[in-house]
Parts: structure tokens; sequence; C-alpha cells
């Protein structure tokens, strides 16, 4: 990059990005898409196959209901009209994990349509429109063993599990999102974590961005005020809701100095890289691939029942955004505190941690405080920090019956972070505890009054302040595991 | 034995005057005698046909009661999957390949306790009129071993003709079945789209492929038909009814009484191009039906004359997609797998190695047709004739009971006579392909020769009518006898 590198700040001054999300969403059904093998992850390679998902000559798909039920329920919560008669399409391109060389898909008739998800991103509301939200099988997975960059191309040998092929796969699209400035990386991470929450509340997906059953492509573009939108790029492989965020600020500050500095933007898929937050080119989209879809001939068209759609409807449960007002009003927080809450990611946390026996603003404590400074220590969304609500809330009830002291619990909490363990277990093993055992105490300041005759004197003459010098040794033997304040009442009275 | 109907085979397994076993025997003898001269055969599975027989054999020793083909042997085209035997849709890309699971319509022959002899002989992939774009080379026709036996099921149709079965599996998805059921002197029955699963059948067209069986009469095809058809939950496009009646309706057809049904005439299909001797005879066969009590009136159906166009784009488009699953990466053939090819290069290699000329035309010419920019001049105009085509024929069934064709416009061919002109392959098909782009039901049965080569006769009908087309055809064959091949 040049020396005269723009900066986020400077690429927004002068341009305005577009962003738009591509969502894959792995539906939690228990069978496949059109077969009836089972979707369990992390089974033994290619343990979880039939004639149908290995698309062995002769064998037919038959659509799975529980996945078109779920993709209907997830459209009527982003507020989609749900299509009355549709067809499912195939998309033709040839790759080894694709069992048939061709994955069916929806095209120009997708089961949902035009919707919205209204997000809050600094107190503002944005809504994000929905343009389609539609069903298809996932493909199997490809490692190209050798080679140097562990892609097809060089690779010395390809193994293929089809486990996940024919894993109904939910894909949701957003209209372009325009206007939202400086905000763009923030809005594309708020949509993410919304469309996380809504779907976790259907039940319908795990969406565990880790496991990659929920996947994001963030399309970003860049224009000079009143102009044209810009040439977009793809950026693929974003799988945490912080990455969503980086990705979008990362392809902002990358296409405004490409375009600053003269060049054009390639229409491209760019991969983006968790450790550095850079985004590289990929597959060149310039000379598009002609995917030749064509209705899928071997499923009859899909024409959800309206009255059904109705009942679906109907029985949608509590949303999160209604759920975060009821939470905000119980807890007894300001807008501004809630706000913090959502943009840490710490609703649910939160709320599971009160669940498990802590009142609302401790929890708030832990999560906001500690917790989240190590979660941006470490890069890493909080919900994937290293500790659970109910670790945190055991934490607390540790303290609360006076085990632990503020201090010590921090230490415990490195040991949880650190994996070893729930906090009494993580106690018993450092052989962390408070020391209240006034005989052990008393052993400790007679020792360190004998070491410090100068100091005991001083105390004795009325200077209390010198107590300090003596507790400080008492903490020392202790291994900090005293509570200075009994410790200081012991000196003073002993002394005295 | 051979020359037995399998209605008059499996009564008499049943009532114990033969076993199964015996049965089966003396067509593979007869298999064993011909089919070197026939090739009708990919795979012959003896041993397979012997221990089925001997299943049968030990049902009826326990006194089970078993359905009226049980221990009949059957002929089954090489593009149904069956469970551990080998099934190459007449490819050289599926050389070898033995299927892990039975089609549908297999399992179902094994529950009523058919006895299958082998595997018959078709051009690659269902694509061709004659067999002669088979991989492992053409069948012949018993009639007249220097032609062909029609195709793409000539194989089936070869092998009932030469009495090395008395049943046979064929699939349809332009006249696959009815063609060579015409020029090999027997009867071949294309269902109602969906009235018979496709779950095993190796895809050519998805929405036109349809299963169906073949025999020496009319009402063996039927009790064939009874025993495949009826709803598959594995297909999704196969129909939620009961099966149509049509024991019952060859029953009454083979009365030869017709009255009070109506038979249309096709004025686009009423000769032009087609040989005179098969015009002859398709008019003597619907001058004796009106001597039956038919009423027949002249029907104009007027984009019976796109259906061939259209059909070459819709079939073609849809095997492209079809066919690209045969790349050496999970079965069948692979070449160039030498450890240091790209794996593109391989699936490109063993492609180009694997798939005849004929298909290679067919997948080029879908792949273009579906190309973004092409798709609505091609295919999306091509779906829009399929739905001309569909109409003609509801506003036909408006008027008429049945639509009558000849099956095909000329008797066998010369082996080599068509192979050099694509168009001229094709026409074979001119009178079959608008059925399968509309759906409904047809049938060929034999209504006579023209210059010593069988001629076919075809009915076609409303959807799930299958019922229908299966009396009139009794009613043909009622008037026009079955016919009997030369000694080979």
């Amino acid at each position: 990059m040049s020396i005269t590198a723009l900066s986020f700040d400077d690429a927004i001054g002068r341009y305005e990005p577009v962003i738009g999300l591509e969502t894959h969403v792995e539906l939690g059904t228990q069978t496949k898409m059109f077969c009836g093998c089972p979707t369990v992850f992390g089974a033994d390679p290619n343990t979880q196959i039939c004639p149908v998902c290995l698309g062995l000559p002769g064998s037919l798909p038959v659509a799975n209901k529980a996945a078109i039920e779920a993709t209907i329920r997830i459209g009527l919560a982003l507020n989609c009209s749900i299509a009355q008669w549709c067809r499912f399409a195939r998309k033709n391109y040839f790759y080894p994990d694709m069992p048939k060389n061709y994955q069916i898909s929806q095209y120009d008739e997708p089961l949902c349509v035009d919707g919205y998800l209204d997000v809050t991103v600094n107190g503002e509301i944005v809504r994000v429109e929905i343009e389609r939200v539609h069903l298809e099988e996932d493909t199997g997975k490809t490692l190209h063993v050798g080679g140097a960059t562990g892609r097809i191309h060089g690779a010395t040998e390809s193994l293929v599990d089809y486990n996940r092929a024919g894993i109904p796969l939910v894909e949701i699209v957003t209209k372009p999102v325009v206007g939202t400035g400086r905000m763009a990386p923030e809005v594309a991470k708020a949509y993410v974590a919304e469309l996380r929450d809504v779907i976790r509340t259907l039940g319908v997906s795990d969406v565990r961005m880790e496991q990659g059953s929920m996947r994001c492509d963030v399309n970003t573009s860049l224009n000079l005020p009143g102009e044209e939108w810009g040439t977009r790029t793809e950026t693929k492989n974003v799988n945490s809701l912080r990455s969503v965020e980086r990705a979008v600020r990362t392809e902002i500050v990358r296409q405004s100095n490409v375009l600053s500095g003269g060049g054009h933007i390639t229409q491209e898929t760019r991969h983006f890289h968790e450790d550095t937050g850079e985004t590289t080119s990929g597959r060149s989209k310039e000379t598009a691939t002609d995917y030749r879809y064509f209705p899928e001939p071997d499923l009859v068209p899909l024409a959800p029942d309206a009255a059904w759609v109705q009942e679906l409807k109907a029985a949608l449960p509590e949303l999160p955004r209604v759920h975060r007002a009821r939470l905000q009003k119980d807890w007894g927080l300001s807008d501004l505190d809630m706000q913090s809450i959502l943009n840490a990611g710490a609703v649910e946390l939160i709320e599971q941690t009160i669940a498990a026996g802590t009142n609302a603003e401790t929890a708030r404590k832990w999560w906001l405080g500690e917790l989240s400074r190590k979660a941006n220590e470490t890069g890493v969304d909080l919900a994937a920090v290293g500790a659970t609500p109910k670790q945190v809330a055991e934490l607390q009830s540790l303290v609360d019956s006076g085990k632990l002291t503020d201090k010590l619990a921090r230490q415990v909490l490195e040991g949880v972070l650190n994996g070893e363990g729930d906090p009494a277990a993580i106690m018993a093993a450092r052989g962390i505890e408070v020391v209240s055992d006034t005989g052990a105490l008393t052993a400790a300041i007679d020792e360190a009054i004998a070491a410090n005759p100068e100091v005991a004197e001083k105390i004795r003459g009325g200077n209390q302040a010198a107590a300090g010098v003596l507790i400080g040794a008492v903490m020392k033997t202790t291994k900090g595991q005293a509570d200075a304040k009994t410790v200081r009442e012991l000196v003073l009275q002993r002394l005295s | 034995m051979i020359k037995e109907t399998a209605a008059a085979l499996g009564a008499k397994i049943a009532a114990r005057e033969v076993s199964a076993v015996e049965v089966a025997q003396a067509h593979l003898d007869r298999i064993s005698e011909v089919d070197g001269r026939v090739h009708a055969f990919l795979h012959v599975d003896a041993e397979g046909a012997l221990k089925a027989a001997r299943e049968v054999d030990a049902k009826l020793d326990k006194g089970e009661k078993l359905g009226p083909l049980a221990g009949v042997p059957i002929a089954v085209k090489d593009v149904i999957a069956t469970k551990g035997v080998p099934t190459t849709a007449g490819s050289k890309i599926l050389e070898g390949w033995k299927p892990p699971y039975d089609a549908t319509i297999m399992s179902r022959m094994r529950e009523a306790g058919l006895v299958m002899v082998g595997k018959t002989n078709m051009d690659e992939f269902a694509m061709g009129s004659s067999t002669e774009y088979s991989a492992y080379g053409p069948s012949f026709n018993p009639w007249d071993l220097t032609r062909i036996p029609g195709g793409s099921g000539g194989g089936s149709a070869a092998a009932l003709a030469a009495y090395e079965a008395p049943l046979a599996i064929g699939t349809d998805t332009g006249g696959s079945i009815r063609q060579p059921g015409a020029v090999t002197g027997t009867v071949g029955a294309k269902p109602t789209y969906g009235g018979t699963s496709r779950y095993g059948l190796i895809a050519f067209s998805s929405s036109l492929d349809t299963p169906g069986p073949c025999a020496r009469t009319v009402k063996d095809t039927a009790l064939l038909h009874t025993v495949i058809a009826g709803h598959d939950p594995m297909d999704s496009t196969s129909i939620p009814q009961p099966v149509p009646d049509v024991v019952a309706a060859a029953r009454l057809g083979a009365t030869g009484d017709l009255t009070g049904v109506k038979i249309g005439l096709v004025r686009e299909f009423s000769g032009e191009g087609a040989e005179p001797g098969v015009m002859a005879a398709f008019r003597d066969t619907v001058e004796a039906l009106t001597k039956l009590g038919a009423e027949v009136v002249e029907i104009s159906a007027p984009h019976f004359l796109y259906a061939l166009p259209a059909y070459y784009l819709i079939a073609p488009s849809e095997c492209s997609s079809n066919l690209a699953r045969f790349d050496g990466v999970r079965f069948g053939l692979r070449v160039g797998d030498d450890g240091k090819r790209s794996l593109e290069d391989v699936m490109s290699m063993t492609r180009e190695a694997g798939f005849g000329n004929e298909v290679k035309r067919r997948i080029i010419v879908g792949t273009y047709a579906l190309s973004s920019g092409y798709y609505d001049a091609y295919y999306g105009q091509a779906q829009k004739v399929r739905t001309l085509i569909a109409r003609d024929f509801a506003a036909a069934f408006e008027q008429v009971d049945v639509l009558v064709s000849p099956t095909t416009p000329f008797t066998a061919f010369l082996l080599g006579s068509r192979t050099s002109d694509p168009y001229q392959m094709y026409l074979a098909d001119l009178y079959t392909i608008p059925t399968n782009l509309y759906g409904g039901p047809a049938i060929s049965v034999p209504c006579g020769l023209s210059e010593g080569l069988p001629v076919g006769f075809q009915v076609m009908a409303p959807t799930m009518a299958d019922d229908r087309m299966y009396r009139v055809a009794a009613a043909v064959e009622s008037v026009a006898g079955t016919l009997t091949p030369p000694a080979l």
C-alpha cells in the first residue's frame, strides 16, 4: 500500500459503501434435504450417505417437508411473502464435492421473498431488506492433500467426504444496504447477529458459525456520492460476527485505496483471513460461471397450502427484538446499558447467567467487564471467550458466599478461560481459597511482626498507616489468599 | 415352452405342471443357443435367475399363493439399477458398475416372483432408435438379422421376438419402448408418466423417462404393467393414485367389442413420409376396428409437428445435466488418474473416453440450449411448445377416447443405413414423441406386415387412462393377431 494510504475514516469521508449479505444456514433437521440420511455433525467420513446423496445413477431426490417448513418459518420471521407455487432448480457446475455435479437449489422462484429485518446500531434502527430466502442442498467437503496451497490446483490427492452432501441449507440474501456510511461494518455485524438470534429462536438450526452451520458471504462496493454503485466484491470465509464487521471494514479501506489510486475494482470472490483481517483475491467472477439453471425435473413444484402457512405464522415464537425489550424492562436497564449489552453480543449470555442463579447487575458486570475485555484481547466473539454462563454464575456464588474475594475470583476466571474446568475445581486444583482461619493468620502476623520490629513499634506508637507494610508481608506469606481487611484488623488488634 | 405366453407359463408354474427352475433353464438354454446372433443381452445372470426360480419353487412347495407371473423369466433393460448385477446403460463409462441398490420396479418384480435372466442391450443412455449407439455393439432384429431391432430398447424387444424371454422391461423417453416393439412385432407400453416409478432408472431426460412393460401379447404386457406400476414415495413425480385395472381392460378389449369407443386419427400423422406398407397395414386395422363397433373420427393436433424439435431441445438439455455425474470420481470408469494429473483433467479424460458420439452430441446441444442468453430461445421455447402439445391432447380427448397412429413411419431399417445422419434416425420417433411431451400412456401393438416386416399400431390415451389404451390394443390384437418371426 502506498504511503498516502487512506484510513477507514478517509474512505468513509470520500466514498459511500453499499453492502449486501448472503447467509447460508444449515438446518437442524433429522434427515437430509432429499434423502433419509442422518445429519449428525462430526461422524466418520462417508458414513452418512446413500444412493441419493451420493448421486448414484438412477437415484432420485424427494424433498424433506421439515426443511420446507423450517424455511417458511424463517421467511415468516423475516417478514417475507411466501410463494404460493415455486420450484427447485438445478445449478450446474462440476466439482468433486458435488455428487451430481449439479446442486439442487432455487433460482428465479424462491420460497420466500421481499422481507426485512430491523437491527439496532448505536441506538439507531436500521431496516435491512431481505431479497429472498431459499432452500438448497449442501455439498460435500473436499480435502486436497499435497501441493503447497491446500487448494485443488497442485494437490496430489483429493479426498471427499459426502456426509455433508445433501444437508438442507437455507440461503438468506439481503437487498443492497445503502446509506449506512461509517456504520456499514457494524450494520453488517448487527444484521448477522440478529439473523442468528432469530433463527436460533425458531429452533431450526444451531447457527454455529465456528462449525460452519452458519456461513456468511459479504458483498461490498464503494461509490462517490451521487454516482452509480461501484463494482462489488464478494468476501467469503467470514466465520464469526467479529469477522463480518472486520471484513466490511477491510474491504472498504482496500477498495477506497484502489479507487483513489485510479485503479478499478475487479468483480471477484475474495477470501477473508481471520488471522490478519485481510482479504485476498479468489476466483475472478468477471468471466461469470454459467450455471445453466433450469427447473429441477425430478421434483414436483412446491405449493405450500395457505392455511398451513397461516398456522406456521401464528405459531412463531417471540422474536429476539420483542424478547429483548421485555428483558430490558425486567432487568431495569437504560437504553444505553441495553445497547452496550447488545453490542457485546451478551444478551443471551447474561440471560443464561441469570437463569443459573445470578442477579442481573452482577451478570452484566462479568460479561461486559472482565470477559468482554478478554474477548477483545483474544479477538473472539464473547460467546466463544471460553466461559459459560453456568461457570460465571458459579463464580459469583462463590464470591457471594465469601469463599472467594473479587481478586481471587479473577484468578479463578483465568483458570476457567484457560480451560482448566469449573470454578470450584480450579480452586481445588490451584489451591486458591480465602484464608479465614485466624490461627494460620495469627502465625503469619506474628512472623511479620518479628521480622519488622521497628514497624511494629511505630504502630504501637499509634501510626496505623504503617500497618500496610505488615499487611503486605502477611499477604505475601499467604500467597494473597487472605482477606486484606481481616489481616488489617488482626494486626491492629495485636499491636494495640 | 419358450413360445408360451407369460400368462400361460405363470399358470403352469402355479399349477406345478412345470417348475420355475425348468422354465428359467429353458430360457437360459435358448439364450445360449441364439444370443450369439441376436445380441439382445449385455449380461446374462444365469446364477441369479436359477436362484430366484428355486425360491419360487420353494415357496410353491410350502403352499404359498404367488402372483400370476411368479417364476416367469424377464429380461431387463440395462438402464435399470439391479443390485449386485452389472448395470451399464449401454455405456463404457459404467462398465463393470454394480449398483448397491435395486430400482423400485426391480424390487416389485422380485417380490412378484419374476425371474430376471439378464440385462438387455440398448443405445447408450437410451439415446437412439436402433441400438447401434450401444457401446457394446448393436442388437439384431430376429425377423432379419441384417436389420435393427429398434431403440433404444432394442435388446428387450429382440429378446422377446427371439423367444429368449416372454417378458421384458423397457424405458420410453421418446419412443424407446414402442418403436422397438413395432419393428420386432412385439407389444410395448409406455405407461402414464408418473404411473411407474423412475427410482433406479438411470436418467436420460427426467421429465420424459418412463419405465414400462414389454411382451409378446397385450395381456402379458398388462400383467407386467400391474406388477411394476403404482405410487412410489422414492419418486417425487410418481402419481399417488391407484393403478387403473389394465388387465381387466385387456380382457375386455380381447372380446372384440369396441361399441361406444371413439377413436381419433391424427390428421398430422396421416402418412406423409411414411412407408406405404406401414400406412396400408395401419388403415386396414383402423377399418377392422370400425367393424368391432368403434367410431373413428379425424382429429387435428397441429402442434404435433413441432414435437420432434421441442423434444430434441428438452431431452438433451436435461441429459446434459443428468449425465454430469459420470465423472470418474465415485463410480464407473476412471481414466488418466496417474497421480500427476489434476482432478479436473481426470474428470475430463474420463468423460472423453467414456461417452460415445451420440451422447456427446446431445450433451453439447443441451449445454448450449441451457446457456445463459440462449435459454429462452431454446429450452424456454421448447417448454412452451410442450404446453401447446399437451393442450392438443387435452382438446383431442374431449372428442375421442383414444388417438391412434402408426407407431413409427417405417419398418426395421438396415443396420448402418441411418447412423450417418442423426435426423434420419430421429424420424423413427416422429409419432411416439408427442405422447412423452404430454405425459399420457401409449402402446404399440403389432398390426400386420409390410414387405415381410412387422408394423406397429400405436394407441394413445389420456393420463391415468392406461386401461383405455389396453382395451383398444387388445382389440387390435384380436383382429391383427400376434406375429411369429421366422425361425432363427
